[in-house]
C-alpha cells in the first residue's frame, strides 16, 4: 500500500530535453522539502514513543520502585492477557463500540435523509447539529451525567422512573455512556452520509421511481449500494473513534461497575498507578487491536480509502 | 398540494433534529443558573426555581478555571497555528506537485488519524518528565500538533485541488518563481480553505482531554477539559455541579460563535476532506 505505485524516477533525458528534467527535479525536491516537516513530526512523535513503549513493556518497572526495574521478557503481556481486568475492559469497549456505531449509522442516515429532502431550514439544521459536533466531549459527558443522575437530573421525573439509579449497575451505566457518545458524534456521521447521498446521480433515483420501485426497494437497491464507499469510510472512522473512547466513561462513572474501557485502562496503569511495565504492555496491545480493526475494514471489507487519502 | 404537505413533514422532522441537538444545551444553561445550595432534591426540576449568577461568580473567581481558560486558549491557538502552517506546505505539495513519497505521506496521515492516543500516554508521560516539558504548554502542543496534522493535511489538500491553478502557471509565465507564485497568487486563493482547516483543528485541540490530564499536573498547563474534571466548587460543602455547568457554558460559547459564523465552511471542510477526493 505504501511503496508500490510510487512515481518512477524520470528517465534519463536526451541533452536537448535537459531543461524539462531540471524542472522535474526541482518539483520533486520542492515536494519533498514542503512535506518533510509534516512527515517528520507525525512519524517521530508517534513511532518513537511507541517503540519506547515496546521496550518498556519487557521490563517490570514501577515509577514508585525504580530500583526494582528488571527485564522480564514477555511476562507483562502474559500478565495482562490472563487478567480479567483486560478482558473486562475489552468487553466494555466492544459493547460501547458496537451499540454506538450501529445506532449512529441508522440515526445518522435518518438525519442525512432529512437534510437531503428538507426544503426550508436546511441551514438551520446543519448549524444546529454542528453544536454537538463542536462541543467539548467532557462537557457533553457532564451534561448527560447530571441529566440522568438521581439528585440533579430530570430524566427520572420525566419518564416516571422513581429513584432508579442509572449509575448503580453496569448495563444502565453503559447505556448512559453510549447515549452521550451517540449524541455527540451522530452529527459527524450524518454529514459524511449526506455528502455520499448528494453524489448519487439524480437520474438514478428518478429512473427507480419511474420503474415503480417501492421506497424500500429504492433504499436497498439504489441508494445504499451507491453510497457504499461513504458508508464504509464513515463506519471505519467511527468504529476506531469509539474503540478509543475515554472521556465519557472517565467523567460519567470513573470506571465504576465494570465500565472501564481499554484507553481508560492504559491511562490508569500508566499515569495513575505509574506501573510503566504492565502499562506499556496494555498500550502496545491497544495499538494492535486498532491495527486489527483497521486491517479488517481495509482488507476484509475492502473499504476504499483512496477517496479519503485523496489520491 | 401533496408536495407542500410533504415539505411540511420534512420541516417537522428537521425541527425534531434541532431539538435533539440543542435541548441538552438548554439543560446545561438551566443547571448553570440554579442555586448551588438548594438545587438538589428528591424531585429535581428542569428549570431553576430561582435564577442566580452565583455559579458564574464562583468559576471566574477560581484560579483553577481562569488559568485553565488561559492555557486552553493559548495551547489550542498555538497548536492550531503550527499545525495549519506545517500542513499547508504538505497539502500544497500533495495537491500540486509530483514527487516520490506522496502516497507514503498520505498513508502515514491516515495511520496517525487511526492511532490510539492512549497508547502514547505512558511513554510520553515518562519522556516528557525526562525532557523537563511535563506540565508545560509545549508538552501539550507537540502531541496536539501531531494528531491534528492528518485532519489539516486532508482538508487543505482537498481544498487546494479546487483552486484554479492556471493562475499560478500564468504567474510563472510572467516570470515569477514557483515560490513567488505560491505566495502571491495561491495563498490568497487558498485562504478560505486554510481558515476552515484552522477552525476544525481548533475544535480538536479545544476538545482534547486524555493527553491533557496525562501530561499536566498543575494549573501551569492544565486545559479546560482537564480542569473541569478536577473542579470541586466554591467549597467542599457545596455540590460542584452547578459551577461545572457554568464553566461548561463559558467554554461552549466560542464553539457556538464559530459554528454560527462559519456553518457552511465547517460542513464543507468536514465533508470535502473525508469523502470526496
Amino acid at each position: 500500500m505504501t511503496a508500490t505505485v510510487e512515481t518512477a524516477p524520470p528517465p534519463v533525458e536526451a541533452p536537448q530535453k535537459a531543461k524539462y528534467s531540471e524542472r522535474t527535479q526541482h518539483e520533486r525536491r520542492l515536494g519533498l522539502l514542503l512535506s518533510a516537516p509534516a512527515f517528520i513530526v507525525m512519524v517521530v512523535i508517534t513511532a518513537y514513543p511507541l517503540a519506547y513503549a515496546v521496550v518498556m513493556s519487557t521490563y517490570r518497572y514501577r515509577l514508585t520502585d525504580p530500583e526494582g526495574k528488571e527485564f522480564v521478557g514477555l511476562a507483562n503481556y502474559l500478565t495482562v492477557l490472563t487478567d480479567p481486568i483486560w478482558w473486562g475492559a475489552f468487553g466494555t469497549t466492544a459493547i460501547i463500540t458496537l451499540f454506538s456505531v450501529a445506532i449512529e449509522l441508522v440515526l445518522g442516515f435518518a438525519f442525512a435523509w432529512v437534510m437531503y429532502r428538507i426544503i426550508r431550514g436546511r441551514g438551520f439544521i446543519r448549524t444546529g447539529i454542528l453544536i454537538p459536533y463542536g462541543i467539548i466531549t467532557v462537557v457533553s459527558a457532564y451534561i448527560w451525567r447530571y441529566a440522568f443522575q438521581l439528585d440533579s437530573g430530570f430524566v427520572n421525573q420525566w419518564f416516571g422512573l422513581g429513584d432508579f439509579n442509572w449509575f448503580g449497575q453496569r448495563w444502565s451505566s453503559l447505556f448512559v455512556i453510549t447515549f452521550s457518545e451517540i449524541w455527540k458524534t451522530t452529527p459527524f456521521i450524518s454529514l459524511l452520509l449526506l455528502a455520499g447521498l448528494v453524489q448519487i446521480p439524480g437520474e438514478l433515483m428518478e429512473a427507480a421511481v419511474v420503474d415503480g420501485a417501492t421506497p424500500s426497494q429504492r433504499l436497498w437497491k439504489v441508494i445504499l449500494p451507491n453510497m457504499k464507499a461513504a458508508i464504509m469510510v464513515a463506519l471505519l472512522f467511527r468504529t476506531l473513534d469509539a474503540w478509543r473512547i475515554f472521556d465519557n466513561p472517565f467523567i460519567m462513572t470513573a470506571g465504576a461497575n465494570d465500565t472501564e474501557t481499554l484507553s481508560f485502562l492504559a491511562y490508569r496503569q500508566n499515569v495513575t498507578l505509574v506501573n510503566l511495565g504492565a502499562g506499556s504492555a496494555v498500550s502496545v496491545l491497544l495499538f494492535f487491536t486498532v491495527v486489527i480493526i483497521a486491517f479488517v475494514f481495509i482488507k476484509g471489507f475492502k473499504t476504499d480509502l483512496s477517496q479519503v487519502r485523496g489520491d | 398540494m401533496a408536495s407542500r404537505r410533504s415539505a411540511n413533514w420534512w420541516t417537522l422532522w428537521g425541527l425534531l433534529i434541532l431539538l435533539w441537538a440543542l435541548f441538552p444545551l438548554l439543560w446545561m444553561v438551566s443547571l448553570s443558573f440554579k442555586d448551588p445550595g438548594t438545587f438538589r432534591g428528591s424531585t429535581p426540576q428542569f428549570f431553576p426555581e430561582e435564577w442566580t449568577w452565583k455559579n458564574y461568580d464562583t468559576v471566574f473567581s477560581d484560579s483553577l478555571f481562569t488559568s485553565a481558560l488561559r492555557n486552553s486558549a493559548g495551547i489550542a491557538l498555538i497548536a492550531t497555528g503550527l499545525s495549519v502552517i506545517v500542513a499547508m506546505f504538505a497539502a500544497y505539495a500533495i495537491a500540486r506537485l509530483d514527487f516520490p513519497g506522496k502516497r507514503l505521506i498520505l498513508t502515514v496521515a491516515l495511520a496517525i488519524a487511526m492511532f490510539p492516543q492512549a497508547a502514547l500516554v505512558g511513554p510520553l508521560f515518562n519522556m516528557w518528565r525526562g525532557l523537563g516539558i511535563y506540565d508545560t504548554w509545549i508538552g501539550l502542543i507537540i502531541p496536539y500538533l501531531t494528531f491534528a496534522l492528518p485532519l489539516s493535511i486532508w482538508t487543505m489538500s482537498a481544498f487546494f485541488r479546487q483552486i484554479p491553478w492556471e493562475m499560478e502557471q500564468a504567474a510563472q509565465v510572467d516570470g515569477a518563481t514557483a515560490w513567488q507564485a505560491f505566495r502571491k497568487v495561491i495563498v490568497p486563493l487558498a485562504a478560505p480553505g486554510v481558515f476552515t482547516t484552522a477552525i476544525l483543528t481548533f475544535f480538536f485541540c479545544w476538545n482534547e482531554f486524555l493527553l491533557a490530564i496525562s501530561l499536566t499536573s498543575t494549573d501551569k498547563a492544565r486545559t479546560v477539559p482537564a480542569a473541569l474534571s478536577f473542579f470541586t466548587g466554591a467549597s467542599q460543602f457545596e455540590s460542584p455541579i452547578t459551577a461545572i455547568m457554568a464553566a461548561s457554558v463559558v467554554v461552549t460559547i466560542p464553539i457556538v460563535i464559530l459554528v454560527l459564523a462559519f456553518q457552511r465552511r465547517i460542513v464543507a471542510g468536514l465533508t470535502t476532506g473525508a469523502v470526496k477526493g
